[in-house]
């Protein structure tokens, strides 16, 4: 159903993009990594939640009510999460393209870094649906959805960053094992709170 | 004697504010007479999480039984917790500067505090942002458990997995190994429960304030 508004989506992706290339004419070449990986956060995270902001504005209006007809609250809450979260995963990956192009990969275990970048996205994604949920019920949604989430993905994004400079330094599986499994725990987390949570803001 | 627990407060609070002054403490290098401090400082922490439950339980109480009350309870049991987080966050900040020299520094622990802050502070600006009272229950609900849950995580579970400059972390002896004597455990623990205490007492008071203004405005 959001496939239907292009020039969101085109929005987003030309969002990073500009953002990466400022990133690039301020620094020119990126040396270290903490500041690689804390950049390539931000970035994600703010387009990110661009990105969901917009997420159940359309629903507010008088489409609530042929949804809300339609469909079970449970299914919605699920099929929006798994919207964003794909959502998340094409800028998450357009943004470590653009990176690597631009900034150069100082990453020196690549394949756990996916890993990582995938989780900590799903974590990203899952909190922002639900925050935004939350924020299309008032009116003033924008800045709502963006204060409601950003203390609260907190947890998921220190310890993606946290996990992400360890592999950047080359720590294998063992070493990062412990935070990649509290990434996965934290994601089932909000996953289950928002299918319970859910319905309670869908009746009303 | 239906309110003897507000005279345990009192007794109790007294109890804390002389003894914690009094009664002699071990001497530490750098903490000296600051350890005093941990009658204060601690216990405040403990009453905003306990705060902050009781609110998260009313929250719970209130989505299952759509009972209105219930989420007046859970708005002034939040906005007494935030008292008390902010007096944490300032007799921590002064600990630290004459412990640690430096308001503030980058631990795990002070960033979760001041999350905290932010959270609950969000749950004010949402509620604000809610005209309908059904709806800002319903809403803020749903809100302030969500919230609870992965704030639990942010300070239950990542301090333990990161160092930290307070004790029992990072190498860090706990206050519990030797320093905290059995002169400071008759003081502590009986800190920690008047000020939970007194915690409950000024948010019940609130919560009758509220409903009362509310029949007012009815």
């Amino acid at each position: 159903m959001e496939l239907r508004q292009k020039a969101v989506l085109n929005g987003i992706l030309l969002y990073v993009v500009s953002t990466v290339f400022v990133a690039y004419l301020i620094f020119s070449n990126l040396e270290e990594l903490s500041t690689w990986v804390a950049l390539l956060w931000i970035v994600v995270l703010f387009a990110s939640t661009n990105a969901s902001i917009n997420s159940f504005r359309k629903e507010a209006g008088r489409e609530f009510y042929y949804y809300y007809s339609l469909a079970k609250p449970q299914a919605i809450i699920l099929s929006k999460m798994l919207f964003n979260a794909i959502l998340q995963f094409i800028i998450a990956a357009l943004t470590l393209l653009l990176f690597s192009l631009l900034l150069g990969n100082p990453v020196e275990n690549m394949s756990l870094f996916y890993l990582i970048l995938f989780l900590g996205s799903l974590g990203i994604s899952t909190v922002l649906s639900l925050s935004s949920a939350i924020a299309s019920k008032t009116n003033n949604n924008a800045t709502l959805t963006a204060i409601l989430s950003f203390p609260i993905m907190l947890p998921t994004l220190l310890t993606s960053i946290k996990a992400s400079m360890l592999c950047g330094l080359g720590f294998s599986w063992e070493d990062c094992q412990v935070y990649i499994v509290t990434l996965g725990l934290l994601n089932i987390v909000i996953v289950i709170l928002s299918y319970i949570l859910f319905p309670y803001l869908w009746r009303s | 004697m239906r309110n003897w627990w507000k005279a345990l407060t009192i007794i109790l609070l007294l109890y804390t504010l002389i003894g914690g002054l009094l009664i002699p403490v071990p001497k530490q290098v750098i903490l000296y007479e600051s350890i005093r401090n941990l009658y204060f400082h601690v216990p405040m922490w403990f009453s905003m999480i306990f705060l902050f439950l009781m609110s998260v339980i009313y929250s719970v109480k209130g989505l299952s039984s759509n009972d209105l009350s219930f989420d007046t309870k859970a708005k002034e049991l939040v906005n007494t917790g935030i008292i008390f987080g902010v007096l944490g966050t300032i007799t921590g900040s002064m600990w630290a500067k004459f412990t640690w020299g430096a308001w503030w520094v980058n631990d795990v622990k002070l960033n979760g505090s001041a999350i905290t802050m932010l959270i609950y502070l969000a749950y004010i600006v949402l509620r604000g942002s809610l005209d309908d009272e059904q709806k800002k229950a319903r809403i803020s609900g749903v809100y302030n458990i969500f919230a609870f849950v992965l704030l639990l995580v942010f300070i239950g579970i990542l301090p333990r997995m990161t160092d930290s400059l307070h004790p029992g972390n990072g190498g860090n002896p706990g206050f519990n190994n030797y320093d905290l004597d059995n002169n400071m455990k008759l003081v502590f623990y009986p800190a920690v429960i008047a000020w939970i205490l007194l915690g409950w007492w000024i948010a019940s008071i609130r919560i009758r304030i509220s409903n009362l203004t509310q029949k007012l405005e009815a």
